[in-house]
């Protein structure tokens, strides 16, 4: 039996379980902003919080290519579950690059199974995208290390216990990343969830915001066991971190189209079903384009980044395309459904509160543009 | 060893709205999802639940056709089933070749019980779990609703026209499922990497002293007719001189 047929069972197992267990609940509680327990439980079973976590470790070890199509068939039923595995498994992809033969040992198993689940501290208040700017410190204090400064936007915050947490060993450090260093973090005594942060969409999911004040930290946590390695252990998540986006972005896309190709055909106007005017037909087109394009972008960036090359072009671009195409696609599904689109009997108000997030999260579209073009200089130079 | 057989037919989704051909010669196929027949999938979720009960030690999926219902044996691997047997065959089977091939799989395989759905969404012919009961020469309890297993015998509740029917059947028997009887797990991601390491074996129908014969002629496919547009009416009197119109009341 192949890879392949291997990866169509498992994506065929997600969908079903997606139509099955999500959809029916995913309205209710997204209105609500409740925390889904039970579906969280499944997610356990089914295996996602081991999802690319290494078979030896108790993962399932997907590929980024097969990764991808899964959270993008979730989250064309509901987007905001795959956040609670998603920055989880970012942790768990932190310790599985960089962590010691120890730290593998005593965390990925529990990562895997779920038992432990939790995410990753980047952003402070005053820090997101120029990363370097975090003031997060930790003090080496004996055989551990004592952490104060805030972390926010912090997904899985308030259900999750360990977080892979990015601070500064040495402030002072010139160029400021070389005293970066990234810290498992278990809650306990110092270490609280301090608020629920609201949201326009991607509700029911955790995002906190985190406080820090004198809590120590065994200095057996600090990941790889060396100072000042934090910042590239965190940006090397980052390709992995926009194919992901990139495919919540077209699942978003996909679940928009799939609606609206539906209403289109069942919905009468002037004697005959919406989709045989030529005003829908022209939306649905560019839509399943822009669905169809989103997914081709992605399969590329993670083939490339299976097979080890370097992806930051391609990741970008998909990330970019596939984010827009989630809310230009999300916002025609409104159009489609006219007035009922702004009900919230629908799923389509929904897709487009959620879709603005990805163009945001896992860096902004614009720094995309940034990075792309100045890829292309590099690669193209007079 | 005590062991259930369960058939696994493989069908279009159920989830598909059927398009067929143009010349009218079957339904549309080619790139299509197939699964697994939903009521079979009943029958391999009870065959799995008597299995955790300790009724059973072994749950042996079967299915009859081309190369491709692998995928549906492998789905039903990963749903927990112990071994499976494709009955390898491009022939096309009707309901009473499955009976003949599953009976020569009874005979050698020795079941405590053949749990088969009690038809297939393709062609609903709701045959093979009779004929293979008359076949091999033992009870059936179609349409079961419930199922509880005592010793030698399967107290088995079956959805009738007239509600609902309890018999005591001898096994091994036959039993064919209906909608209510369970509801069917899904698959986790950890079992189908599992089940690619489980036994999925190959027959040919020869080996099993069945030549597959084409007794049906399909004469023409084609879509039900378009639903006619209703009629709304005001109050119950109206509808009572509608369908009075109609000679329906």
């Amino acid at each position: 039996m192949g890879t392949d047929d291997i990866d169509h069972e498992i994506i065929d197992s997600i969908e079903r379980w997606a139509e099955r267990e999500l959809r029916p609940v995913a309205r209710k509680f997204d209105h609500a902003d409740e925390y889904p327990e039970d579906i969280v439980e499944q997610m356990k079973g089914l295996g996602l919080f081991g999802a690319t976590i290494a078979p030896e470790f108790g993962g399932l070890g997907l590929s980024a290519s097969t990764y991808a199509r899964l959270v993008m068939s979730i989250a064309s039923v509901w987007m905001a579950p795959v956040g609670i595995f998603n920055s989880h498994l970012i942790m768990a992809a932190c310790v599985q690059r960089h962590g010691t033969d120890a730290q593998k040992r005593q965390w990925l198993p529990r990562f895997a199974s779920g038992e432990i689940r939790g995410g990753i501290g980047l952003t402070e208040p005053n820090a997101g995208t120029d990363l370097q700017a975090i003031r997060a410190v930790a003090r080496r204090d004996g055989d551990a290390y004592v952490i104060n400064g805030t972390k926010t936007w912090i997904t899985n915050g308030v259900y999750g216990s360990c977080f892979g947490v990015l601070v500064k060993t040495d402030p002072a450090a010139q160029p400021r990343h070389k005293g970066m260093t990234m810290f498992l973090c278990e809650k306990g005594e110092g270490f609280r969830a301090a608020k629920k942060i609201r949201k326009l969409g991607y509700k029911s999911i955790d995002s906190a915001e985190l406080v820090f004040e004198d809590f120590r930290v065994p200095a057996a946590n600090l990941i790889g066991g060396e100072e000042g390695r934090g910042f590239q252990q965190a940006v090397g998540g980052l390709e992995l971190g926009r194919i992901n986006v990139a495919a919540r972005g077209a699942g978003i896309a996909a679940g928009a189209l799939r609606d609206a190709l539906r209403y289109a055909q069942q919905r009468e106007t002037f004697g005959k079903p919406i989709a045989q005017h030529q005003a829908i037909q022209l939306k649905l087109a560019d839509m399943a384009t822009r669905v169809e394009a989103s997914r081709l972008l992605i399969e590329q960036a993670a083939r490339k980044y299976d097979t080890g090359e370097r992806c930051d072009l391609e990741s970008s671009m998909a990330k970019l395309f596939a984010s827009e195409a989630g809310v230009e696609n999300s916002l025609e599904a409104m159009r489609i459904f006219g007035g009922y689109s702004y009900s919230t009997d629908f799923d389509v108000e929904r897709y487009y509160r959620d879709a603005p997030l990805m163009c945001i999260g896992e860096g902004t579209n614009e720094m995309q543009r940034i990075i792309i073009a100045r890829q292309l200089i590099e690669r193209n130079p007079v | 060893m005590k062991r259930i057989l369960v058939a696994i037919k493989r069908v279009v989704d159920y989830n598909v709205r059927i398009r067929v051909k143009p010349d009218g010669s079957g339904v549309i196929t080619d790139g299509v999802k197939m699964s697994i027949n939903p009521f079979d999938e009943i029958a391999l979720e009870e065959a799995l639940r008597l299995k955790e009960k300790g009724i059973v030690e072994e749950v042996l999926a079967v299915s009859i056709g081309t190369a491709d219902c692998q995928q549906q044996l492998r789905t039903a691997l990963a749903m927990g089933a112990d071994r499976a047997i494709l009955v390898q065959t491009d022939a096309v089977i009707e309901p009473l070749d499955a009976a003949r091939i599953f009976r020569a799989l009874c005979e050698r395989e020795t079941p405590l019980l053949a749990i088969l759905g009690k038809q297939a969404i393709d062609d609903d012919c709701s045959q093979t779990g009779q004929m293979l009961a008359a076949l091999w020469g033992r009870p059936q309890a179609t349409f079961a609703s419930k199922v509880e297993i005592n010793g030698d015998v399967a107290r088995v509740t079956r959805e009738v026209d007239a509600g609902l029917e309890t018999i005591e059947v001898d096994l091994p028997a036959v039993i064919t499922t209906d909608l209510r009887l369970n509801e069917p797990r899904y698959v986790k991601l950890p079992d189908i990497m599992k089940a690619k390491k489980k036994p999925l074996d190959t027959l040919d129908p020869g080996a099993l002293g069945v030549t597959p014969v084409e007794r049906l002629k399909p004469v023409k496919f084609e879509p039900p007719p378009v639903r006619a547009k209703g009629v709304m009416v005001k109050d119950t009197q109206e509808l009572i001189d509608a369908l009075r119109r109609k000679g329906l009341a």
